[in-house]
């Protein structure tokens, strides 16, 4: 393949949006999704073909660059792209996923008003996602990153009318600029260090020099961590995510679980190379990631919006893949990333279908006995909570349990690795518990709807979450009959296809201690050559087979625990757990997800609103800089007033002035000329 | 006379002859908003001349270049030319001045008369202060800008502060321009001299007489009539009230270019050495600024005001950048005057459309306006996304460079602090921008906002919005074709440290320009 087509695979979800940018608002609904699907379908293509060559020839590395973006004297940056194995999988996952819940978005948004709006900016979010993971440069690639993160905030705010919508996608926008701010300064950091922000020149530069280890590379290590943090939702920046869901479900779907929110874990494996020389930001990355993995998985345990229950599992999940990042395992973590894009995917469009089956109802207390009402939603999301729940031989098992356990042999530091993996173990267990929960909650049990008034309830309830969606006759499956319903074949076929791929897709990593070859790990050795080799020699030395079969069996016993808690207290004594615990003050602190959204508010932000109001607004502005005027201004009044005296009109006044004046001249003469002689 | 050596003063006397013309054209319809139309537009097209027919030149030396004695004695000379950046700064200048009368057009109703000549006159100072080498040239074309501005904030204000802010702006700015005038006699005293290009020959030869302590307060002179022109933070006190009162058309040109560019033609050239030595001040002014600007803007309900203090943000940003003297942080600075031409010019406009549909600038009392006004919607997000510094976008380019500058400069020695500092901009930026969006936009329709008929842009609103939002793209990806013609000047600066600049190209202009007079002592 030509590499100058490598322009095109991110160009033409740009062209998709300026048409439907433009014309979109002229254009009938079919012609927008035709056009947005296309325009996603051709880089599908091409990416498939990339793989072809790729597969054909062993091995694929390819570059493109283009001209100058930036240059000043002594630095420049260019238009460059780059694939390798790694963007390779990336590719996939973001154009393959990207082009199922285009395809299912058609059905489910065909009600909406801005339906044109909607495809646009999914096609624009598309363009900068594919130039993150195409970037051959620190810069470009921040493009891509602040590219996602504005398509990201369009479409939090897409139902702009409702204000809580708006305000998540500010907050989105804003906390993601936190994480920026440390990628910026990374950068400049790498500019002062290398004079240079190619991938190329740095990684080689840092390869040259083994002497390096620590020093300003963690610096640089830990300031890339913050920009991660804040795109990957991981602590202390995750609080943006939860809020996203805002957003119409397939957003939720592919920005907000698939793909966006990896970038982060990608950026990480991408500069895996500085990573490695500096074991301290790598302990930070695999702590935060593991912590974030059991936060977020606590508090998903309480909600009840099935929404929110899948957004903390996937801050959750994403510290997994922290956590595998942190412990040196990139592979495992990437592998962890494409997996969870299959069944996260399919639990976020799964659970759409079932919104979209109770028109529009999202709380979980207001569901319950789906499970024969909605069967192919039912039965494609159970593949995908066995899969997330780590229960073999579904994909999340294999890449889940790769990371936990490359984090238990991680030999840079044992005692953290023992620590963190009972940490990610236990998390685990809490992901199968809150699962299965809203599986039963969800599918199970009676039906806790009033199916009569579902359309009114929800015409009158989400009026504002749809503004002026529901109230055109256009409609045809949502007003037609108001029960639960199905949903059409275009939203269930994506569903099937995720569905598939998260049963299969962990089969290419299988472990060779469970009798795989881990075809994955191969797979990207050519990126993370260095550093997976070393591991794995030390690794075979210190943990066996056997072991690595002791653990896999742990972690599933641990999974089938949290099932079978799940099972009694929602199946089967339904109620128990909420009577027992209901009151009790730590419930109350995990259901208001520990305070942290407040926590912020009270000692960042309005310490800062209410300071700057006062001191700066108050103080500096309106007392020293306009004050200073004041007083400027009243020295020169005093002064006029002065001089205006003289300006009295008075033909006497004026003659003694003029005398005055001419004394003071005629002595200045005689001084002077005293002086010269 | 070749076109080349005219091409200035036909760009600087042509709108000068369409004042003239305009008051002596009746005040009558649309005839003042369509006669200063032509004159702005052909003022535009003449400086389209210049990136056309420029050649690459190395720095110190000017292109379109026009030498005669203007006075024998003292020695002055109508000399003009113009390097990189004072080329840009025309460019973008004719640019904006048809903009800002297309979007006159129905803001003014009455005394359109003297609404347009004011604003030509304002026009024909500012393209002078660009284009002249002469320092007594430069001076009276600086100072000329000041009239018109002050009667258009006095004349033409929205509230009945507006005398006061005029008031405020003059005085602002004409007190430190006597000690500038006093810094540029002290200097043709030693030098007999006011030709910028030979001044900053002798500076950077150190030929320029006076005693440290002299030159050092000369050179705060200057620099501090700059300063608040700029303005740069603590000495804004004019910006707010200027701002607010000012109509569309004038604020757009009211601050940043002519502060800045006057920095770096005078400042930098004629004091190098006084320059390094007050970079530190300047930086962590610059970066404290920034900060200020963002925090005072997100407080502001009213739309103009917060521009304004966005506005003082922006321009920190090139006050720390310029006085980076490292090649990304001046080549950046530059180009951040261009770009905060543009998006500063285009929030305005917009805020203007605003105003002139909703007659407040108040923004709890708009609210919900996407749903109604789908276009100006588009182009307010373009615009606050050029001005939060989106990649891909102008501003982003320049910030980026600024930014990065200020971590390697060797002028502070709390660089990497005042980086830190600066950087934090990126998020208050967006805080108050996004902010601004969503109060004004999202939401439920605000009290104003429902009482009046939406009407979207029409086609005149369009052809003044549209080469804005075209540029912030094209300036986002093309920088390299700006920016190549501002690089002589930033590398002159950058290693100016090290390397005494402009030693031969210098060397014919002082042979026929620079006659040294002995009359001095007896």
């Amino acid at each position: 393949m030509n590499p100058n087509y490598l322009w095109l695979i991110p160009v033409l979800p740009f062209a998709g949006f300026l048409i439907n940018g433009t014309l979109g608002r002229k254009l009938a609904r079919p012609a927008v999704a035709g056009i947005a699907l296309l325009f996603t379908a051709i880089p599908a293509l091409l990416v498939a073909w990339l793989w072809s060559t790729m597969l054909s020839t062993g091995a694929l590395t390819m570059s493109v660059t283009s001209r100058s973006w930036i240059t000043v004297p002594g630095f420049h940056v260019n238009f460059a792209f780059a694939v390798d194995h790694l963007t390779l999988i990336m590719l996939a996952v973001v154009t393959g996923v990207g082009f199922l819940i285009h395809i299912y978005s058609a059905g489910y948004m065909a009600h909406e008003e801005g339906y044109w709006r909607f495809f646009a900016y999914l096609n624009l979010f598309m363009f900068f996602m594919l130039v993150l993971v195409l970037a051959a440069n620190f810069l470009l690639l921040f493009v891509g990153w602040e590219g996602v993160g504005l398509a990201s905030y369009l479409l939090i705010g897409f139902y702009f009318t409702k204000d809580s919508a708006a305000n998540a996608g500010k907050k989105a926008f804003v906390v993601n600029r936190i994480g920026d701010f440390g990628f910026l300064l990374a950068m400049f950091l790498i500019i002062a260090h290398f004079g240079s922000l190619s991938f190329g020149d740095v990684f080689a530069a840092v390869n040259a020099h083994p002497a390096w280890q620590g020093g300003f590379l963690t610096a640089i290590a830990l300031l890339l961590l913050v920009g991660a943090a804040g795109k990957s939702a991981q602590l202390p920046l995750y609080v943006w995510l939860p809020d996203a869901m805002e957003g119409p479900t397939p957003v939720s779907a592919l920005i907000h679980a698939a793909t966006m929110v990896t970038a982060g874990v990608y950026m990480v494996c991408r500069t895996h190379v500085i990573f490695d020389r500096s074991p301290l930001a790598l302990s930070v990355v695999a702590i935060i990631g593991a912590a974030t993995a059991i936060f977020a998985a606590t508090i998903g345990m309480v909600q009840h919006d099935i929404k929110r229950v899948l957004a903390y599992s996937t801050v959750s999940q994403l510290g997994y893949m922290f956590l595998g990042c942190g412990v040196a395992a990139y592979s495992a973590a990437v592998f962890h990333l494409m997996t969870h894009a299959f069944f996260k995917a399919l639990l976020f469009l799964a659970a759409g279908s079932v919104i979209h089956a109770l028109s529009g109802e999202q709380d979980m207390r207001l569901m319950g006995g789906l499970k024969k009402r909605i069967p192919v939603t039912y039965w494609t999301m159970t593949a995908g909570v066995i899969a997330i729940a780590g229960i073999p031989p579904l994909a999340g098992f294999f890449s889940k349990d790769e990371i936990l356990y490359r984090t238990f042999a991680f030999e840079a530091n044992p005692m953290l690795g023992k620590l963190l993996w009972a940490v990610g173990l236990l998390t685990a267990g809490l992901t199968s518990f809150y699962m299965f929960r809203l599986w039963y909650k969800t599918f199970a049990g009676e039906e806790r709807f009033d199916e009569a008034h579902l359309g009114q309830a929800h015409a009158v309830v989400h009026a504002d979450e749809h503004p002026a969606g529901h109230d055109e006759g256009q409609d045809t499956s949502h007003q037609g009959h108001h029960g639960v319903h199905e949903s059409p074949w275009i939203m269930l076929a994506p569903l099937c296809i995720l569905a598939l791929l998260s049963i299969i897709g962990g089969w290419i990593g299988i472990p060779q201690a469970l009798g795989g070859s881990n075809h994955f790990e191969h797979f990207l050795d050519p990126v993370f050559a260095a550093t997976t080799h070393a591991e794995n020699a030390v690794n075979a030395d210190q943990v066996s087979h056997s072991m690595e079969l002791v653990l896999a069996a742990v972690s599933v016993l641990v999974a089938l625990i949290g099932w079978f808690v799940a099972r009694i207290f929602y199946l089967k004594k339904p109620g128990t757990l909420g009577a027992r615990f209901g009151n009790s003050a730590l419930y109350k602190l995990v259901a208001n997800k520990y305070w942290v959204d407040e926590a912020y508010d009270a000692t960042i932000v309005q310490p800062t609103v209410i300071g700057s109001r006062i001191l700066l607004w108050g103080f500096v502005e309106n007392v020293l800089v306009n004050g200073s005027g004041f007083v400027s201004a009243a020295i020169t009044r005093l002064f006029a007033s002065v001089t205006r005296k003289m300006q009295s009109g008075n033909i006497r006044s004026y003659a003694g002035w003029l005398a005055v004046g001419a004394a003071i001249i005629l002595i200045a003469m005689t001084a002077s000329a005293l002086h010269i002689h | 006379m070749h076109l080349d050596q005219s091409i200035l003063s036909l760009i600087v006397f042509t709108p000068l002859v369409g004042a003239v013309v305009l008051a002596l054209l009746p005040d009558r319809g649309k005839l003042q908003p369509a006669a200063a139309l032509i004159v702005t537009l052909l003022t535009f097209l003449f400086t389209l001349h210049l990136p056309a027919h420029w050649h690459s030149i190395p720095a110190g030396t000017y292109n379109f270049e026009l030498d005669r004695v203007w006075i024998a004695s003292p020695n002055i000379h109508y000399h003009v030319g113009v390097d990189g950046l004072s080329m840009w700064l025309l460019v973008l200048s004719g640019l904006l001045a048809p903009l800002g009368v297309l979007a006159s057009w129905n803001a003014i109703a009455s005394r359109r008369k003297l609404f347009y000549t004011l604003f030509l006159l304002q026009q024909v100072s500012m393209l002078g202060v660009f284009v002249s080498l002469d320092l007594f040239l430069y001076y009276a074309f600086w100072e000329m800008a000041l009239v018109p501005m002050t009667i258009l904030i006095a004349t033409f204000g929205r509230t009945d502060n507006r005398r006061r802010a005029a008031l405020k702006y003059f005085l602002y700015a004409f007190i430190p321009s006597a000690l500038l005038l006093v810094g540029m006699l002290w200097i043709y005293n030693g030098t007999h001299t006011f030709d910028v290009p030979t001044l900053t020959y002798l500076a950077a030869t150190h030929q320029i007489p006076g005693s440290a302590q002299a030159l050092w307060l000369a050179s705060l002179a200057f620099l501090i009539a700059f300063a608040v022109k700029v303005p740069v933070f603590p000495l804004h006190g004019w910006l707010s009230e200027g701002i607010q009162e000012a109509p569309t058309a004038a604020v757009m040109v009211l601050a940043g270019k002519l502060g800045l560019y006057s920095i770096l033609r005078f400042s930098f050239g004629i004091f190098p050495e006084q320059s390094h030595r007050i970079a530190p001040l300047m930086i962590a002014l610059g970066a404290i600024g920034i900060v200020y600007g963002a925090l005072l803007a997100y407080l502001q309900n009213d739309l103009k005001k917060l521009a304004a203090y966005s506005t003082l943000g922006h321009l920190s940003f090139i006050t720390l950048g310029i006085f980076t003297f490292t090649a990304m942080g001046v080549d950046g600075g530059m180009y951040q005057i261009l770009n905060h031409g543009i998006s500063g010019g285009a929030l305005f406009l917009l805020m203007g459309l605003l105003y002139e549909r909703y007659g407040t600038y108040d923004m709890r009392a708009l609210g919900g306006l996407a749903k109604v006004l789908p276009w100006i919607v588009t182009m307010f997000v373009i615009t606050a996304l050029s001005n939060v510094g989106l990649p891909m976008l102008n501003s982003f380019v320049g910030e980026f460079l600024i930014l990065a500058g200020s971590m390697r400069t060797a002028f502070s020695a709390h660089a990497v602090l005042w980086c830190v500092i600066a950087t934090t901009g990126v998020i208050l930026s967006a805080a108050y921008l996004l902010s601004m969006i969503q109060r004004v936009f999202y939401g439920a329709l605000g009290t104003r906002s429902r009482e009046v008929q939406p009407i979207d842009l029409n086609l005149r609103e369009h052809v003044t919005l549209w080469p804005l939002m075209i540029l912030f793209l094209a300036m986002g990806i093309g920088s390299t074709y700006w920016m190549r013609s501002l690089h002589p000047l930033a590398t002159a600066y950058s290693s100016a440290a090290d390397v005494p600049p402009l030693k031969n190209p210098i060397v014919h202009v002082e042979a026929e320009t620079y006659v040294p007079v002995n009359g001095g002592q007896r």
